[in-house]
């Protein structure tokens, strides 16, 4: 008898204890992060949480901090790098701290953004300074601004290219595939790298809807029954191209095994002729050349193989977005510190990438895109809510390596199956999604 | 199965030495004159057998692993069934109850289903895994020169982090990796990706499954052999045994329970592989498993709802299993002598 009580006691004691430290509940208050009028009179010490923790341990973002300081006397900020920042900080959200200042986590649905973050203003006050504000607007409201943005296209080593013989840009799939082979025959070089094992690097064709039809509002047009992978549309191109680099042996001879690392320094080395990645990588290969006493000059970067009326495209997207917690209790300072590292920090010319600003220019590192005319278009993130859901339900994942994975097996004959058949499940997969997710 | 910490016994808590009293103080004769004025006795009679407090001392022992028990292995199992029953995307503070429809999803896609042919790979490579075991489990359990020498190089590989493991054997298996040299010098070129194709990956990470893991069965059975009495050997060998009669009829029978476990482990093991080729391939080239999907499900397509029923189901195959393992073979006391 004793001792069936003094363990249900105990069970109990234990219950309340894991009840108690589950229910923060408790709603956001809705109430805008509104930048401080007066730099002097705001004070207080926010948290920022981020994903380079390169940039925390080796003290630049102190740094950036200690400048913020100047204008801004009397906020504290400290910084939180997280490594695996998606999956952490995901669990995070569930209670109520979650740092000041935090990078808005993928897997955070964009109706929930009120839930969790201050709103930074209307749609009509920041859509006209920033790009990309459209990404976080909820009910006219927008929730996070831009660290800033790239542009996709193929980081290439310009000697290798120029060694095989090969002057201008391919403009259509077919001209690069050539190119390829041309790599292949004339030079030492593996022509393309998947980097099919860190699987991510192939997450990055996806960011060229837009670029192969020149079309900001491609991303929102997948928001439907409308099987993005028919004959013409921009997703099939882009796979199509995958596919055939991949069956006529124009990429490295054991995919399974790729290393990000090493492709870096083999790129930069001239041992690898292209990748597909983001504006963001140049900075990191141009790097790499130096490291390996190459030429940073020789890292160049290319659009997409299509064209229209001419001229090559490119789909800007944005980064990830900083926002504001609901649950912050220096929003004012957490306010003034987006706005200052996002304008005048310096740190999206430092990284190469598109800034935020819509008046900033674009970076050095875009400058063939600039001189070759290449169009910039920014993408459209009406919908993405939707394509988001679509893509979840439908578990193809057009953010995720799997699928591609995949259609690089069958290319290479490890998996079944025969491309068209392949296309076919994934238009059968998404448009019974989409009407579910639509009803 | 194997990480919930051993309950202590129940009565070794209780037991105090009689020659203390109950704050701890000597309770030497003198010590008891000076503290219990005379006619004092009934009041404080009650003996410590009887008292509230020591039937409550063991369960003062076992509040602190309880409650790490509960709070991180049944409370998280109770919320899992709980999302289980809902459309949870593991962020969003609202969730709708959904009733079984997550198990009708599951019971109703094969495609979910397949992933266990992976696992028989991993099944495979166990029986392989508790024969090599067994077998140095028995030579080293003889005088053997080096003795100690070998078994912690069989054990050694146990110790190591997974996700070590996982990325030592990715620069193993790759293009011209340690495994192709080591080929070369014995004179054999095999141009071949050993994760390149689904079959060759898979028997490739149940290989490392292998070299990981037999050094827990090994230490097991050598436990268990070395328990087996000096004295049963010498009989057996003034009776004329050899040493394969000592191992059919002393070793194979007394190590029965233990060879019992390591199946179930063996078994549960082979359903839930995730760490070697979640770090290794990721699932890609055909070698995902049923937990690796699920963690798929729950964190990349936001299905925390289904995951968590993925999860559940999982759980009760590996029950189910184990029970009509432990049906067909019970686990009958042992006799030797």
């Amino acid at each position: 008898m004793g001792k069936t009580k003094t363990l249900t006691g105990v069970l109990l004691t234990v219950a309340m204890l894991t009840v108690a430290g589950c229910s923060g509940g408790g709603a956001a208050s809705g109430e805008t992060a509104a930048a401080p009028a007066d730099p002097n009179e705001v004070s207080g010490g926010i948290k920022v949480l981020t994903q380079r923790t390169d940039l925390v341990q080796n003290g630049t973002l102190k740094r950036y901090a200690a400048e913020f300081n100047k204008v801004y006397p009397k906020v504290k900020v400290t910084f939180e790098g997280i490594t695996d920042y998606e999956g952490e900080v995901k669990i995070r959200m569930n209670t109520k701290t979650y740092g000041d200042v935090l990078m808005i986590p993928a897997a955070v649905a964009k109706n929930d953004y009120p839930k969790f973050f201050a709103p930074l203003g209307t749609t009509a006050e920041l859509a006209g300074k920033y790009r990309f504000s459209d990404k976080s607007e909820v009910a006219g409201k927008v929730y996070g601004i831009a660290q800033f943005g790239t542009a996709n296209g193929f980081v290439y080593n310009k000697a290798v290219w120029r060694k095989a013989g090969i002057a201008a840009w391919p403009k259509t799939p077919q001209e690069f595939l050539a190119d390829l082979k041309a790599i292949g025959d004339k030079t030492e070089a593996v022509p393309y790298y998947t980097n099919f094992k860190d699987g991510w690097p192939l997450v990055q064709w996806t960011a060229n809807v837009g670029s192969v039809t020149c079309d900001a509002k491609a991303t929102d047009k997948l928001a439907g029954p409308v099987s993005p992978w028919r004959a013409g549309g921009e997703l099939r191109t882009i796979d199509t191209l995958v596919h055939d680099m991949v069956k006529q042996g124009l990429v490295e001879k054991d995919p399974t095994t790729t290393n990000w690392e090493t492709s870096k320094a083999m790129l930069a080395e001239g041992k690898i002729g292209a990748m597909m990645l983001g504006s963001w990588a140049i900075t990191q290969m141009q790097g790499a050349a130096k490291e390996a006493g190459g030429s940073p000059a020789d890292i160049g970067f290319m659009p997409f193989p299509a064209q229209k009326d001419g001229k090559f495209c490119a789909t800007l997207v944005s980064d990830y977005q900083q926002a504001v917690s609901a649950y912050s209790e220096n929003k004012s300072a957490a306010r003034a510190w987006i706005d200052w590292f996002t304008e005048k920090s310096g740190y999206s010319e430092q990284e190469g990438a598109v800034p935020a600003v819509k008046s900033a220019p674009m970076p050095a590192t875009l400058k063939d895109f600039v001189d070759n005319d290449v169009t910039f278009t920014e993408r459209s993130e009406a919908a993405t809510a939707l394509v988001n859901d679509i893509d979840n339900a439908a578990e193809i994942g057009l953010n995720k390596p799997d699928y591609r994975q995949k259609l690089i097996d069958t290319a290479r004959g490890a998996q079944e199956g025969s491309l068209q058949d392949f296309f076919a499940d994934l238009n059968k997969r998404w448009d019974e999604a989409a009407k579910n997710a639509g009803s | 199965m194997t990480d919930t910490p051993p309950a202590p016994p129940r009565t070794e808590p209780a037991r105090r030495p009689r020659q203390t009293t109950r704050d701890g103080r000597p309770a030497g004769p003198a010590a008891a004159a000076a503290r219990k004025p005379p006619g004092d006795t009934r009041t404080r009679g009650r003996s410590w057998r009887d008292s509230p407090l020591r039937r409550a001392t063991p369960w003062f022992f076992l509040a602190v692993p309880l409650a790490l028990l509960i709070t991180f292995t049944y409370v998280p199992v109770a919320s899992m069934i709980s999302y289980s029953f809902t459309d949870w995307d593991g962020v969003s503070p609202d969730r709708a109850f959904t009733g079984v429809d997550n198990y009708v999803q599951i019971f109703t896609r094969p495609e979910l289903f397949r992933v266990f042919f992976v696992s028989g790979y991993y099944l495979a490579a166990s029986a392989l895994q508790i024969g090599v075991a067994l077998y140095f489990a028995t030579v080293l359990s003889f005088d053997l020169r080096f003795r100690n020498f070998f078994k912690g190089i069989l054990f050694f590989p146990y110790l190591i982090n997974g996700v070590a493991i996982g990325f030592v054997f990715l620069y193993f298996f790759q293009d011209g990796g340690t495994l192709d040299s080591v080929l070369a010098w014995l004179g054999v070129t095999a141009d071949h990706p050993w994760l390149g194709d689904p079959t060759s990956a898979n028997v490739s990470l149940a290989g490392v499954s292998v070299w990981r893991f037999t050094g827990l069965n090994f230490v097991l059975f050598l436990g268990a052999i070395q328990s087996i009495p000096g004295e049963l050997y010498e009989a057996a060998q003034l009776d004329g045994a050899g040493k394969w009669k000592q191992f059919r009829h002393i070793i194979a029978p007394s190590i029965r329970p233990v060879l019992s476990l390591s199946i179930i482990l063996a078994v549960s093991g082979s359903l839930s592989v995730f760490e070697i080729p979640y770090i290794m391939t990721g699932g890609a080239t055909g070698t995902s498993t049923f937990v690796i999907q699920t963690v798929k499900l729950a964190f990349q397509f936001n299905k925390t709802g289904l995951a968590s029923a993925a999860a559940v189901v999982l759980l009760a195959i590996i029950l189910l299993i184990t029970w009509i393992q432990r049906r067909l073979v019970p686990d009958d006391k042992v006799d030797l002598v």
